[in-house]
């Protein structure tokens, strides 16, 4: 297993010019991940977890204005033309979104949709890829998959769909599948059963999967690492394990405070009060300070605090814990 | 990308979810760049400015005989020349914009209330009376205006009135779909069941969360079948149904400069231009109305633009 | 610091049940059948019997299909039944002509699952806030209407100045609160909240909540909570009724249903929640569903759960069971109920093959990273 992340991002900059005016959606990012690996991106609307990805992967609206430097495969692609980045991202990249109902052409069968990448991609015959989405299907657990490969998607039930994204994600072995809300539209039975089939599809492939979701509990089973977003940046980062264990940026620790949890009786949830803020409207420091409730150190409100270590690989954006860890807690 | 953020990428009116004052704000914005709606808007003051002063602009009479000057062309006395009468032809041109402006304005507002009212049930109340009232409607979006107004011409007699019933009776259909359409996607909106479960009357909901909501559509339906139902005027005149002579009217003027279109081409051609011009511009300014009122794509070097 | 594992909660439960006797709303075998193409009929609501006690809140939980948010609509009866009867306040409400149902519209209101859908976009928060005023002859007059409205948004915790706006010009936790204080305009009896949470941001899931159950205890309001999302359920709710495929499957208190779910459908519904510790999510077994939830329209013979159950018998395609009482107030509509969740469970307590975990990446050097095997033990 080679030690080059299969995707890098470095310092990237999103903004979008709108009606209203500039909105800046992602700022200062940098993450990577590699093979085998799944790194999980948390956030909230607004936070710029989506737009993160989509702007690395160069599927941004074209009036974004990309900066930064992504590595995919060790490939430089901000600066690539834009054929051959599709090709990489064709290639290379597999993408499942939130709603199976509209990933899919619905005047399409299912076959045909999941043959086509590798027609394009990986230059099969018509036969060849068709025998190779009956061979998809059935790795998805589609029950009788040489039958349904002529189905169209409306005669799928939303699970079912999920799992044909997935299959067509995983057409061209990709080395990388990002998984944007996957499970967000889905019953809390069905997702179980696709977080289930991701991690196994995982092992058996060695993909590196990025997870993006709002859901903590998602994101305690499938990742390895966990990044947290808020206004456009990410707040804290590090080993799931670490994060959730010893959440050291109020808006984690808040987060993970607010949810109900079954067996767990209280009167009043700890609830964060205000909403998330608007990407045209983001103040010069930390973007959580008029939420927050610890406000420890008055740098917060004017300053942007850096992205420091508190422990090996576990990063915090905030003066506070800095502060802390240099009284040695 | 979170939803606010998608929505203004996207231009978005939303689901129209601005007070009136900043959607008139909007629409003059919007017009302001594009030329051709520019253009058109002020083809459209012009022409009212006519219809209401016409018989103070007009420099003569417009039936003023002079048979020793007829078939003159353009001069400086007569700038469109004179009528085989010996009629100054600007005059008539001008006096009859306002024939066309009441007939176009009578008719669709005829059109409008009726149509309005009929989809407006159709769309609602569905079932039965939708499936008559769209029959019925099918039945007249059928007619051709000439042979409607062939028809009442045999009830009415030809006329102004004729010509505003015909036109009106044959542009309902049209609004009475347009509203229907908006109805039917409105009705379903969780706000307006928000709306039946507080217990509003039907004629309530109606009246303050549908109509509101629909108004877009409607307002470009409007310019636009004023724009044909001018055309529609101008044919009806042409074949005599209409207003009759010697008041003018510009497909009248059409029909006179038949027999002269060698030896007189002012006769034909100024009338004409009117006509097109006039229609030209409702479609102009229709058009352009409904670049606003829809949600629309902000253009690329826009956006870039506002990044900087 | 480790979450401590679930236990058992306490015995007390924080809110006390609502003492019987003073019904708000009751469903009697209660159908809902849309008609489908092909002379079939989508049974969304299948015979559903079920009694709301004033001053609690009543959870309806189920996923998609389940039938729960037409058994919402069809109390208000912004959907037709089919059959089965609904009271409210006492009146057998099923029959009623439209206008007679203007009056029980007041009585019961309802909190859309899409705060921003659920408020016309040209009408000002005013204007949405007042309409059960005006339609029901509350206020008194202009002036009078207006103060009110500032009470009732004073209430759900808005500025006042916030009443001259449009709906997009707040966020989402805002807009669901105006739809709340909506719902409270008429004083009804009893307000029926179809997934109020479920289109919200986490951290304002929260706030709402909390409010709804600050007015709940202030104004001795009776809820009938709808949703999806079970451990939110738990929370708010003082009794639960779960839901399949048009059938209540179970019902019980928060502690019954979380501690010993009778139903196994209940028992996967729990073990399907994702819980926010990696440690316990890493080691636990799902109790994973197999298959597709059926078709409304041709449910399965007998029981309608058989075709997922992990623990179906040959008797359960022939009888369709009946709601039984396993624990004193715990009903639950299986066979063999709490006995197969005993089985299911006790699979599940087996640990599982620990899932090999990643290294993460220490580009900082210093101390090793956590290495293959930490973790695990």
């Amino acid at each position: 297993m080679s030690d080059t992340p299969v995707l890098s991002i470095q310092d990237l900059t999103v903004s979008l010019g709108t009606r209203r005016g500039p909105a800046r959606a992602v700022a200062g990012v940098d993450w990577s991940v590699r093979a085998g690996e799944t790194f999980a991106l948390v956030g909230e609307s607004g936070s710029g977890k989506s737009m993160t990805v989509l702007a690395a992967t160069g599927l941004a609206p074209e009036a974004a204005r990309v900066t930064g430097r992504v590595e995919l495969l060790g490939e430089e692609l901000t600066t690539m033309p834009a054929q051959r980045r599709r090709r990489m991202r064709g290639r290379h990249v597999g993408f499942v979104f939130q709603d199976p109902m509209t990933s899919l052409n619905p005047v399409l069968t299912v076959g045909r949709q999941i043959a086509e990448p590798c027609e394009e991609h990986l230059g099969m015959s018509r036969r060849a890829a068709r025998d190779r989405a009956v061979e998809l299907l059935d790795l998805v657990g589609i029950p009788s998959a040489a039958q349904r490969v002529e189905a169209y998607p409306h005669q799928f039930s939303g699970g079912m769909r999920q799992r044909v994204v997935i299959a067509m994600a995983l057409a061209c072995e990709p080395d990388l599948l990002i998984a944007d809300e996957p499970t967000t539209a889905l019953d809390v039975t069905t997702q179980a059963q696709i977080v289930e089939l991701i991690a196994a599809l995982q092992q058996r492939l060695g993909t590196a999967v990025v997870w993006i979701t709002h859901d903590l509990g998602v994101v305690a089973g499938v990742a390895d690492t966990v990044a947290v977003m808020y206004g456009g940046r990410i707040v804290e980062q590090g080993p799931v394990e670490a994060v959730f264990a010893d959440p050291s940026h109020p808006y984690t620790a808040a987060l993970l405070a607010a949810r109900p949890e079954p067996g767990r009786v209280v009167a009043q949830l700890p609830a964060i009060q205000g909403s998330p803020p608007s990407p045209f409207e983001l103040p010069p420091g930390c973007a959580f300070w008029s939420r927050c409730p610890v406000r420890a150190d008055a740098r917060c409100e004017h300053e942007l605090p850096p992205l420091a270590e508190v422990a090996p690989a576990h990063l915090v954006r905030s003066f506070y814990q800095q502060a802390r860890q240099g009284e040695g807690r | 990308m979170s939803q606010d953020t998608e929505s203004a990428v996207r231009g978005d009116a939303g689901t129209g979810g601005r007070d009136a004052e900043s959607a008139l704000r909007r629409v003059l914005t919007a017009l302001r760049h594009d030329p051709p709606a520019i253009a058109g808007t002020l083809v459209l003051l012009l022409l009212v400015l006519v219809g209401v002063a016409g018989t103070q602009l007009a420099p003569a009479g417009i039936n003023d005989i002079d048979v020793d000057n007829m078939l003159a062309p353009p001069s400086r006395e007569h700038l469109f020349g004179t009528d085989e009468l010996g009629r100054d032809v600007l005059s008539r041109v001008l006096v009859a914009a306002r024939v066309s402006l009441q007939v176009g304005a009578v008719s669709v507002g005829i059109a409008l209330a009726v149509g309005l009212t009929l989809g407006l049930l159709a769309g609602y109340y569905r079932g039965w009376v939708d499936t008559v009232l769209m029959r019925c409607m099918d039945v007249l979006f059928a007619f051709p205006v000439l042979l409607l107004a062939v028809a009442i011409v045999a009830v009415l007699g030809p006329g102004l009135l004729t010509a505003m019933v015909a036109i009106g009776v044959v542009y309902t259909p049209i609004f009475a779909r347009v509203t229907r359409a908006g109805v039917l996607s409105v009705r379903e909106q969780v706000f307006v069941r928000a709306a039946v479960s507080i217990g509003t009357s039907d004629l309530r909901i109606m009246r303050r969360h549908i109509l509101p909501n629909i108004a877009a559509p409607l307002i470009v339906q409007t310019s636009l079948s004023l724009a044909f139902a001018i055309l529609s005027e101008a044919a009806l005149s042409f074949l005599g149904l209409g207003i009759q002579p010697p008041a003018p009217a510009w497909g009248r003027m059409l029909f006179d400069a038949r027999g002269f279109v060698t030896d007189a081409w002012w006769l034909g051609v100024f009338p004409g231009a009117a006509i097109f011009l006039t229609v030209l511009a409702f479609n102009l300014v229709g058009d352009a109305l409904r670049d606003v009122l829809d949600p629309r794509q902000l253009t690329v070097s826009e956006a870039r633009r506002s990044t900087e | 610091m480790n979450r401590p594992e679930p236990q058992a909660p306490p015995t007390a439960p924080p809110t006390a049940p609502a003492p019987a006797g003073d019904i708000v709303a009751e469903l009697d075998e209660l159908k809902v059948w849309f008609p489908a193409p092909g002379r079939t009929s989508v049974r969304a609501v299948d015979g559903v019997s079920l009694q709301i006690r004033r001053g609690e809140t009543l959870g309806l939980v189920g996923e998609s299909g389940s039938g729960k948010s037409t058994t919402g609509l069809a109390l208000l009866r912004l959907v037709e039944p089919t059959a089965g009867r609904i009271h409210v306040a006492g009146e057998e409400v099923t029959g009623w002509s439209r206008r007679r149902l203007r009056r029980l519209r007041r009585r019961v209101a309802m909190v859309f699952q899409d705060p921003q859908a659920s408020l016309d976009p040209r009408r000002t928060i005013a204007d949405s806030v007042a309409e059960p005023l005006i339609v029901h002859g509350l206020g008194g007059d202009r002036a009078g209407r207006r103060r009110r409205v500032a009470e009732l948004l004073e209430l759900v915790g808005l500025r006042g100045d916030l009443a001259d706006r449009h709906p997009h010009e707040l966020s989402g936790g805002q807009r669901q609160r105006v739809g709340i204080a909506r719902a409270l305009a008429g004083e009804p009896d009893l307000i029926v909240l179809d997934e109020p949470i479920a289109s919200l941001d986490l951290s304002v899931q929260a706030q709402i909540m909390n409010l709804l159950r600050g007015l709940q205890a202030e104004l001795g309001l009776t809820y009938l909570f709808i949703a999806h999302d079970l451990a939110a359920v738990e929370h708010m709710s003082d009794r639960i009724a779960v839901m399949y495929l048009g059938r209540i499957v179970e019902t019980g208190t928060p502690a019954q249903i979380y501690g010993n779910p009778g139903h196994p459908y209940t028992a996967a519904l729990l073990s399907a929640i994702p819980v926010a510790d990696p440690l316990v999510e890493r080691r636990r077994r799902r109790i994973i569903l197999t298959g597709e939830i059926p078709s409304p329209v041709d449910p399965p013979s007998g029981c309608r759960f058989r075709t997922r159950c992990p623990q179906a018998r040959p008797d359960c395609a022939e009888t369709d069971p009946d709601l039984i009482e396993v624990e004193t107030g715990q009903y639950a509509a299986c066979l063999y109920a709490v006995e197969a969740v005993r089985q299911m469970r006790a699979r599940q307590e087996e640990p599982a093959p620990p899932k090999p975990r990643f290294e993460p990446d220490t580009t900082t050097g210093g101390e090793a990273g956590l290495s293959r095997s930490a973790g695990l033990d």
